[in-house]
């Protein structure tokens, strides 16, 4: 008996942490790394007879992001209790939307393989971070300085059929809430998480099969990792004969596998109800609006004008728009007079190897670039012009980066204007030819590999700076081939 | 000085303004009264002779330095014991937080502070503000001044008791579903449990957060206007609390009901009510038609829902806010070996009978599966409770109706029924729903010399005409006046 192919269907549920300077529902700070317990009020720790107050800056940050995800933002929202005890959750409830969400309806296109895949999006929610717990072998304790924190809750519809799909989702996600400066998405924080509902079904099946939700992935790498192996075990499950059950599963790291954690007989019984100590959230066109207007190119726009207007392929453009601030600095750099093309390729293969070897890409915002826009402009404006050759620039890095130099007097004042004048160089290649006759003899027999060997002996004689092009040209020309 | 704790509000805050009595005279006084009568009342939970003398010292340095010392200079108040009052021992009448000192005051503590008065203690009530006797506080019964073996009424029975006995000159409490208006009925003081949004709910320990409201308890009419205006008003730590000025209430008590429209609602008198208070209200609406009044019977059709309504919603939203109260950051912990063990025994230790039978209500009321049925059905029931008001209040300018179906009952009469016991609330409780203001005055006496009161409704955010209509029946008869033979 043969088993008809299976299809995987993912669907991704992200909570970001915004960058609100306050909380949510307090004035207590919002910034993470403080000693604990130290940014709390009676508020975020849910003493006796407080109250919440809404900070209106995290309603703005929801409304970009569902402008940003082509979401409908609905005009009346509400936010609601969800119920259960745990020492991190002060209140014994958390303060999120459940009937009633902000945002609903939208979508994110991504470049999957060349290909662009649209995936719905169900809706985005405001709620409030939980404390953290702290285990110290038979002790534990609570840090709440977390408790509070925004979160949006991004949803995804069960749109997504591999893992390359839902790691560009997820990247491109993360991509859009950084050019609204509103998360800076790094998931080793915690600041932006994940969890991934996965089921498998027979291709062509119009019903889903049984749903597994994936929690504790820890970063990119581990979300596809962790979708691969649980798409794996259901479907050597089915093919066993087996049958899945609708649980809640944990991502193993070490072991690189998932755990059940609990069923759906013991999940949880949130008994949501409207929060009565708010009032429902009431956003006019006028508000959406003004929010409208404070959003930037995103990066899917950017990327097509990027093919258009300075002629890179998809994937370059997609490498120079996925972060706001690189996109920014290649722009700048073009707008110094850099060709296009030359300051693609420069950005990203000199500048984003150094992004990357020192981490700098950790910030929401590289504001301390190894090299200015406008040197490595110029730099890749010499090679361009063939002033020097391209292993002198990128010899020339190190010493751009450490004293700030502009990159034409450096190249003028110590003389590594690659040589081009046909005059100087004959002599060089005369003399090149005189001394080594053996090489010589061979070429003119047949064995022109050898004219590397005396392209390379011209270029020791004039310390490098000869224009290779030139010195072949002339070289061929005095051995008459 | 042995009746300066008779004073009113008014006159008390005036004498000290005008040095003719010391704030701290005032405060000897009542804690003075406090330890003579106490005995015989347990009215307090905690009292504060230090802070209570620190305050009323504060209060005559300022008006020695010619400073404004505030409309209230001077004059003991209680709190009671759900409103968090900084450094004090704030207890909600519960076993869980015994020990529990907040390290911030309820917007209501503060105001009163800034408006000059002297918090003298903390006033006893039923646990969580739930129940209508007082007996459900963890530390005790509150006796009714006019005869200790009644109860006082609940939940804020401490502060009714407090007010009646001259312990304090006013006092404020928290109305959820009767909680101001039935104590201040049964110990023969005005109660007034002002409009949802009225007054900040900040730093009140919530019971049902959609309908508690924190409100006055006072002597006479004219003081429970000076305590509200004291308190009343928008707080940015409150969304709740309605962005609308407060007018000045004193003002608008201009002794008349002159062409006033009051509403009689006809569903108020039931088969099966004590004799005594339907002819007392009605005696009471009759000198209100004598003073100019109309006066016409209404309908309040779905009167007979609201209790079934009030304990759907209440105990669903009782259910999460007291679901903080778990052992780990502050108040009782019983340690067990596991976390859930620490939750059950903290819980089942910490919390008495009527509140764990509300706890478990509302958890039911609000689970999967019973949602709709439940919760959400009450919900709908509430919105037509409220539209039987709004009619009846677009033709009236207030109400007026008894406050409870009897005097005060006897202690212990009810406990093991807690049905019978929710029928207390029988006439309070949709005001609630309707988010109305309620106040309720002393308009008679049964046989036995026991307080009836009389209540009136009126329109949203129009405390000022319920005020008036109160003002107006008090100088045109005693009842006011009449002390308990303590």
């Amino acid at each position: 008996m043969t088993r008809p192919p299976m299809e995987a269907v993912i669907g991704l549920e992200v909570h970001a942490e915004l960058l609100t300077e306050s909380k949510i529902f307090c004035a207590c700070s919002a910034a993470f790394g403080a000693d604990p317990n130290t940014s709390v009020c009676p508020v975020c720790l849910g003493l006796p007879g407080v109250l919440p107050v809404l900070n209106e800056r995290v309603v703005d940050f929801a409304i970009l992001a569902g402008l940003a995800t082509h979401c409908t933002i609905a005009e009346h929202s509400r936010f609601a209790r969800k119920n259960y005890f745990y020492p991190d959750l002060p209140k014994g409830y958390q303060i999120s939307m459940y009937e009633l969400p902000l945002c609903v309806g939208g979508h994110l296109d991504v470049l999957v393989d060349g290909t662009t895949r649209r995936i719905g999006l169900t809706r985005i929610h405001m709620e409030e971070d939980t404390g953290k717990n702290v285990h110290d072998g038979e002790t534990s304790l609570v840090d709440f300085n977390r408790s509070g924190v925004p979160l949006l809750e991004i949803v995804s519809e069960p749109d997504m059929r591999t893992v390359a799909e839902a790691g560009a989702y997820l990247r491109t996600l993360r991509s859009i809430l950084q050019y609204l400066e509103i998360c800076d998405g790094n998931m080793e924080e915690g600041s932006f998480r994940c969890d991934a509902n996965v089921s498998v079904r027979p291709v062509g099946a119009t019903t889903f099969g049984t749903k597994v939700e994936i929690k504790n992935m820890n970063s990119f790498r581990a979300v596809e990792k962790a979708i691969a192996y649980e798409i794996a075990r259901q479907t050597d499950v089915l093919a066993e004969g087996g049958t899945l059950a609708q649980e809640t599963r944990l991502w193993d790291a070490d072991r690189e596998e998932t755990r059940s954690m609990r069923s759906k007989e013991y999940a949880h019984d949130y008994r949501y109800f409207p929060e009565p100590d708010l009032l429902p959230l009431v956003v006019d066109p006028e508000r959406v609006a003004h929010v409208r207007a404070r959003l930037p190119e995103l990066p899917g726009a950017r990327r097509e004008r990027f093919v258009r207007e300075y002629g890179l392929s998809p994937y370059d453009a997609d490498v120079l728009t996925q972060r706001k601030d690189v996109a920014d600095y290649y722009e700048a750099g073009v707008a110094e007079g850099a060709a296009p093309k030359e300051m693609a390729n420069w950005v990203m293969t000199e500048l984003l190897r150094i992004v990357r070897e020192e981490k700098l890409d950790r910030a929401l915002v590289i504001r301390e670039w190894p090299l200015t826009p406008l040197q490595l402009a110029r730099l890749a404006k010499l090679v361009d012009a063939g002033t020097i050759n391209r292993n002198t620039a990128k010899g020339l890095l190190p010493r751009l980066r450490r004293t700030g130099q502009d990159p034409e007097a450096l190249v003028a004042a110590e003389g590594l204007a690659q040589v081009s004048d046909r005059g100087a160089l004959e002599a060089a290649v005369a003399d090149a030819v005189a001394k080594n006759p053996k090489q010589v003899a061979q070429y003119r027999g047949g064995k022109t590999q050898v004219l590397g060997f005396l392209v390379g002996q011209v270029m020791k004689a004039t310390g490098g700076k000869a224009n290779p092009q030139l010195v072949q040209e002339l070289l061929r020309a005095a051995l008459g081939g | 000085m042995g009746t300066l704790h008779e004073l009113s509000v008014r006159d008390a805050a005036e004498r000290v303004r005008r040095r003719d009595v010391s704030a701290v005279d005032l405060a000897r006084a009542a804690l003075a009264r406090i330890a003579a009568v106490e005995p015989r009342l347990g009215a307090f939970l905690t009292l504060d002779e230090t802070g209570a003398v620190a305050a009323a010292e504060a209060v005559d340095r300022r008006i020695a330095a010619g400073e404004d010392a505030g409309v209230l200079a001077g004059v003991p108040i209680a709190v009671k014991d759900v409103i968090c009052t900084k450094g004090l021992r704030t207890t909600a009448g519960s076993r869980i937080l015994e020990r529990f000192v907040p390290p911030h005051d309820a917007t209501v503590t503060a105001r009163l502070r800034d408006a000059g008065a002297v918090i003298v203690g903390k006033t006893s009530c039923d646990e969580f503000a739930m129940g209508s006797s007082n007996e459900n506080s963890a530390y005790g019964p509150v006796r009714n001044p006019w005869d200790p073996a009644r109860v006082p009424g609940g939940s804020s029975g401490g502060s009714g008791a407090a007010v009646a006995a001259g312990e304090c000159h006013g006092a404020l409490g928290t109305d959820t579903g009767g909680s101001i208006r039935l104590p201040a009925a049964y110990c023969g003081v005005v109660g007034l449990k002002p409009t949802y949004g009225r007054v900040s709910r900040f730093g009140v320990i919530a019971y049902a957060s959609s309908l508690d409201q924190v409100g006055p308890f006072a002597r006479d009419v004219a003081d429970a206007a000076v305590l509200l205006e004291a308190i009343a008003g928008p707080d940015p730590a409150d969304s709740t609390a309605a962005p609308r000025p407060v007018p000045s209430y004193l003002a608008a008590l201009d002794g008349s009901v002159r062409g006033l429209r009051l509403g009689l609602p006809r569903e108020y008198f039931v088969e099966g009510m004590q004799r005594e208070v339907a002819d007392a209200v009605r005696a009471a609406v009759g000198t209100l038609a004598r003073l100019g009044a109309a006066v016409e019977e209404v309908s309040l059709p779905h009167t007979e829902y609201a209790i079934a309504t009030y304990y759907l919603i209440a105990t669903a939203e009782a259910s999460s806010n007291l679901a903080r109260y778990d052992g780990v950051r502050y108040g009782l912990r019983i340690p067990e070996k596991s976390l859930g063990d620490m939750y059950e025994a903290t819980r089942a230790a910490g919390f008495g009978a009527e509140v764990k039978r509300r706890i478990m209500l509302g958890t039911y009321a609000l689970s999967a599966g019973y949602y709709d049925a439940y919760y959400l059905k009450a919900q709908q029931v509430r919105t037509l409770v409220r539209r039987d008001f709004e009619a009846a209040l677009a033709r009236c300018d207030a109400l007026v109706a008894p406050v409870a179906p009897t005097t005060a009952f006897r202690l212990g009469e009810k406990v093991d029924d807690p049905l019978t016991m929710y029928l207390s609330d029988i006439f309070t409780i949709s005001v609630n729903l309707a988010g109305l203001p309620g106040l309720s005055l002393p308009c008679g006496a049964d046989a036995a010399g026991l307080p009836i009161g009389l209540q009136v409704i009126g329109r949203p955010f129009d405390e000022a005409t319920v005020l008036r209509v109160g003002y107006a029946y008090e100088q045109a008869t005693e009842w006011h006046r009449r002390r308990p033979p303590l």
